[in-house]
């Protein structure tokens, strides 16, 4: 364990983190995960968040290492892709049982259950993954990984990220670290080229990292990893011969994108995905960074064109859409703005922002928010379910955008709801994405149903008549004949 | 006599089981203006929160101690006092329904004596709220102990015991986790369309069957009452629904004279009948006229039905009592079980499920042994394993996450059969598959081995 919290301090120092930065050395050591309130808690814990970022590696075996529920109620729950294996979906656990727990044979089955996921499905590498229990009851995953690996001829992978440990937020970094030790760098790819980036932290939520990777196709530029979206485990273990790096979900994965800039020198920026120009400067940046490491300059031009194209054409059809979204109003829940190219872009088209979380926002950005909003109090740092529900059950928004934990807060104010979120069905990356994007939130706020479920019933109007339905209670048959007859049905009836 | 097969694997393959906390959450869900709170780390409710909301498309109600790695080293007493406090000043629940993890119950703490401790330093706070302690480690049993135990807890910790006066038309139901909000819904019609008045525990209908309240709840909102649960002593009979509601019956039973009657299953005409006669007899009253109706649809349902089941071979995986009652279901229709897959072996229930074996497994199991059957029966994340083989899948249980209101499908008596028989035949007859002369040549198999020959008239 003492491994394990030498790992997390090192994590909390995060030179490349810009809330880091502006801490004292105190409050750094602290760490980023606040700690949780026993009752009021909400979020995932560190296996969560580790499998989250791992998970996604399409043709590793994720084997998790844990009494049922940790595996047993979380398992092809993800809506990312895959563009061929399917075994990521497959779920496998040591499922453990009170007997593998008091008798202490949680390492023996975890051995047993690598060699039987290596016989049946021989896949590149096993991922095991430690969690609570198997922590608590002091199993050694690293020593049966490095034992497995030794005796069947393939990577075994340890994930230690027991759920205790902290938050999600720590087993995204935790994960990061486990593919630092253990498969970066373990394949040598036999066709490094000048034009292999990596994208780090990119999910493939519904595909939509494939409405992006044409763009660097037609730039001949090559993704030699896309960690974790659609990744093939070697892509992974090579990923450390691509000359540039893009971050895309900040947060998860900075601490590998820094340390793979350490150790093999490999440039890395953040960017994002959605909204037009942050699409654009995304594709910018990377060509930029691919010719100061050797790539020929004349990218540069190339990567103007196309962006001056695609820019006109996604503005163009964004143009239709005005008609009917001019003056409407959104609601962004998503506890920080995540891309300020979003809000760009719907402010373009003639929709207002009418409130936003700002639990994770800079203060430069709580500044730009300030200018956007006609009104200062609706910048609010967390909103209590309940509040959130008044403000739109007073139709003070037309639509609100968050992730699933605040749906039905939507829904049942019977206000439009837009995922805007990791679960949610629609890909909105690129420029093709961020018309979806528009697309929906014009779908969602035009959608006959809400004139017909706010209306009230007709008979609402009419006063209640105060009716009471005729009771039905009756004393008068004996308790006695009652008790004699339920005496004997209990065993009557015990066969049915 | 059927043979129950343990599980031998070391790698569990695509999970069947959902966790014994959840089931106890689920029954806690059943009643009005609860909070189930998990003992243990912030993931453990946090996946059972997503799944239920997977499920039922609704906001749950669910809380966790929070426990971090100094409180699983030192032991969660103060974690569960300081969720304990916080729930009920946030939200001022009339029960909260602590579920134990296998985090909390491998470090093995005196649960019930913690709750008792904090229930008397803390009387005046805690006042008007009940607190249940369910013991529900992962590492055993699934939904189906969890939600019995819960229910167990609940009538053990709340129900006044003692003998009292009965009141003759009062009914108590204790239904299994497997019944929907549109059987518990159907049953209580049923029983009040004899004059009686049935008290049911838990009764999801009221909290989880999707509805617009005029207000934001933080808990839930309808189910049975805490003061229902308190006087569940004086109802003349209770009916009880699967075999995993034995246990608390029996407390029931122990503690205030209660005698109880069970109804292993719902489905199918004969146990049907049985339940109306019961409720006949207890109520003095004949069956309506209604109910005769249902019963002559569900009549000519299995006389139309009855041509699209002879002879299908069915791979049911699901907890053993839902599998009791749709293996019963698809042999009384003529349908043979070729596979049986189940989550735990404590269930007594598992030796009269009419197939040669039960396999105590996974989905990767049903893939196995349901290979060559017309259909696959078990919960959404069958779908894998149905895409894998080519077989239909028919969604049951929970979760149902890729289809819409699984709440409202009716499984139960006259009109639950008769649906469920709607259902099994639509899906067959969705999958026919057109005759080509190749499948019905006569020379086809001739110079294959005898036992790879196969009847061509065997699949739909």
């Amino acid at each position: 364990m003492s491994w394990l919290n030498a790992k997390i301090q090192d994590l909390f120092n995060e030179p490349a983190c810009e809330k880091n930065r502006g801490k004292d050395a105190k409050a750094r050591k602290q760490g980023c995960s606040k700690p949780l309130t026993p009752g009021a808690a909400a979020g995932g814990c560190a296996f969560d968040g580790a499998k989250i970022v791992l998970q996604p590696i399409t043709d590793v075996a994720h084997l998790v290492h844990a009494p049922l529920a940790c595996e047993g109620n979380s398992w092809d729950n993800r809506g990312t892709a895959s563009s061929g294996p399917t075994l990521w979906r497959t779920s496998f656990t040591t499922d453990l049982t009170e007997l593998d727990v008091m008798m202490g044979q949680g390492e023996r089955k975890l051995f047993k259950a690598i060699r039987e996921v290596k016989e049946a499905y021989a896949p590149p590498a096993i991922f095991v993954y430690s969690t609570c229990v198997t922590a608590l009851i002091g199993d050694d995953i690293e020593a049966v990984c490095k034992r497995a690996a030794e005796k069947f001829g393939l990577p075994v992978v340890p994930i230690n990220a027991p759920g205790f440990v902290g938050s999600k937020n720590l087993g995204n970094k935790l994960a990061g670290e486990a593919l630092l030790d253990h498969v970066i760098g373990t394949a040598e790819p036999d066709d490094a080229g000048p034009y292999d980036i990596n994208i780090l932290g990119e999910f493939n939520l519904s595909g939509e990292f494939w409405l992006v990777k044409p763009l660097f196709d037609r730039l001949g530029i090559r993704v030699r990893a896309s960690i974790p979206g659609d990744a093939r485990y070697l892509d992974v273990a090579s990923a450390h011969r691509a000359r540039a790096t893009m971050i895309v979900c900040s947060t998860a994965l900075i601490n590998l994108a820094r340390k793979m800039e350490q150790r093999w020198d490999i440039p890395f920026f953040e960017g994002s995905f959605y909204g037009i120009t942050d699409t654009s400067e995304a594709l910018r940046q990377i060509s930029r960074l691919l010719v100061k490491k050797g790539a020929d300059p004349e990218i540069l031009g190339r990567t103007e064109a196309l962006i001056a194209e695609e820019e006109a054409i996604a503005w163009k059809k964004l143009a239709t859409y005005r008609p009917g979204l001019e003056g409407k109003r959104v609601l962004l829940n998503t506890g920080g703005v995540k891309s300020w190219s979003v809000v760009h872009a719907l402010m373009e088209i003639g929709i207002e922002i009418v409130g936003t979380s700002v639990k994770k926002s800079t203060p430069e950005d709580k500044e730009r928010i300030k200018k956007i909003l006609k009104d200062e109090n609706h910048m609010f740092e967390t909103m209590a379910p309940r509040d959130l529900y008044a403000m739109l059950s007073q139709r003070k928004a037309d639509i609100m955008l968050s992730g699933g934990r605040t749906q039905f807060i939507a829904l049942k104010a019977m206000t439009p709801w837009l995922d805007i979120n990791q679960e949610r069905h629609q890909p909105y990356a690129g420029y093709d994405g961020m018309v979806e994007l528009v697309r929906q939130i014009d779908l969602a706020i035009r959608n006959p149903i809400w004139r017909q479920v706010r209306e009230p019933p007709p008979w609402e109007c009419q006063l209640a008549t105060g009716d009471e339905p005729p009771s039905t209670k009756s004393e008068t048959v004996t308790v006695q004949s009652f008790k004699k007859f339920a005496g004997t049905t209990a065993d009557d009836f015990g066969e049915c | 006599m059927v043979r129950i097969l343990p599980q031998t694997k070391a790698a569990a393959v695509n999970p069947l089981k959902s966790s014994q906390p959840l089931g106890a959450a689920l029954a806690f869900l059943g009643i009005d203006g609860a909070m189930p709170l998990f003992h243990g780390s912030q993931g453990c409710t946090s996946f059972a929160l997503v799944l239920f909301v997977r499920h039922f498309k609704e906001a749950i109600p669910l809380q966790t101690t929070a426990m971090d790695e100094v409180a699983t080293i030192l032991g969660g007493a103060d974690h569960l006092e300081e969720a304990i406090l916080n729930l009920k000043t946030r939200t001022k629940p009339k029960l909260i329904g602590v579920c134990t993890t296998a985090l909390t119950e491998t470090r093995g703490e005196d649960f019930a004596g913690d709750i008792a401790d904090i229930r008397q330093k803390r009387t005046e706070e805690l006042a008007g709220t009940e607190v249940v302690l369910a013991n529900t480690p992962d590492f055993e049993g699934a939904i189906e102990e969890g939600w019995a135990k819960a229910v167990t807890a609940i009538i053990g910790s709340i129900t006044r015991p003692g003998e009292q006066a009965r009141r003759s038309k009062k009914i108590a139901i204790l239904p299994g986790w497997n019944l929907t909000v549109a059987d518990i819904e159907h049953l209580r019609d049923m029983v009040e369309s004899f004059g009686l008045e049935p008290v049911i525990l838990p009764d999801v209908s009221g909290s989880l069957d999707g509805t617009v309240p005029d207000r934001w709840v933080t808990t839930t909102y309808g189910g049975t009452s805490v003061e229902d649960i308190r006087e569940l002593g004086t109802a003349v009979q209770c009916i009880v629904i699967g075999e995993h509601m034995r246990r608390p019956a029996e407390l029931l039973h122990r503690l205030t004279g209660v005698p109880y009657a069970m109804f292993q299953s719902l489905a199918g005409l004969k146990t049907a009948d049985r339940f109306v006669s019961l409720l006949s007899a207890i109520s003095g009253a004949p069956v309506p006229a209604g109910v005769r109706r249902r019963r002559a649809q569900l009549q000519d349902a299995l006389l139309d039905g009855h041509f699209h089941f002879g002879g299908k071979k069915i791979a049911i995986a699901a907890e053993p009592d839902q599998l009791y009652q749709l293996a019963t279901f698809f042999v009384g229709m003529g349908s043979e079980i070729a596979a049986a897959v189940t989550t735990t072996n404590m269930s007594k229930i598992l030796e009269k499920i009419p197939a040669e074996s039960v396999q105590i497994g996974d989905l990767g199991d049903l893939e196995v042994l349901g290979a060559g059957a017309d259909l696959l029966v078990t919960h959404s994340h069958g779908r894998q394993a149905a895409q894998h083989l080519g077989i239909p899948l028919m969604r049951v249980g929970f979760p149902i996450f890729d289809r819409l209101g699984s709440q409202h499908k009716l499984t139960v008596l006259y009109q639950g059969t008769r649906d469920l028989i709607f259902e099994v035949a639509n899906i067959f007859q969705t999958n026919r598959h057109a005759p080509t002369p190749e499948a019905l040549d006569p020379f086809r198999h001739r110079e294959m081995p005898d036992e790879l020959r196969s009847s061509p008239f065997a699949r739909h």
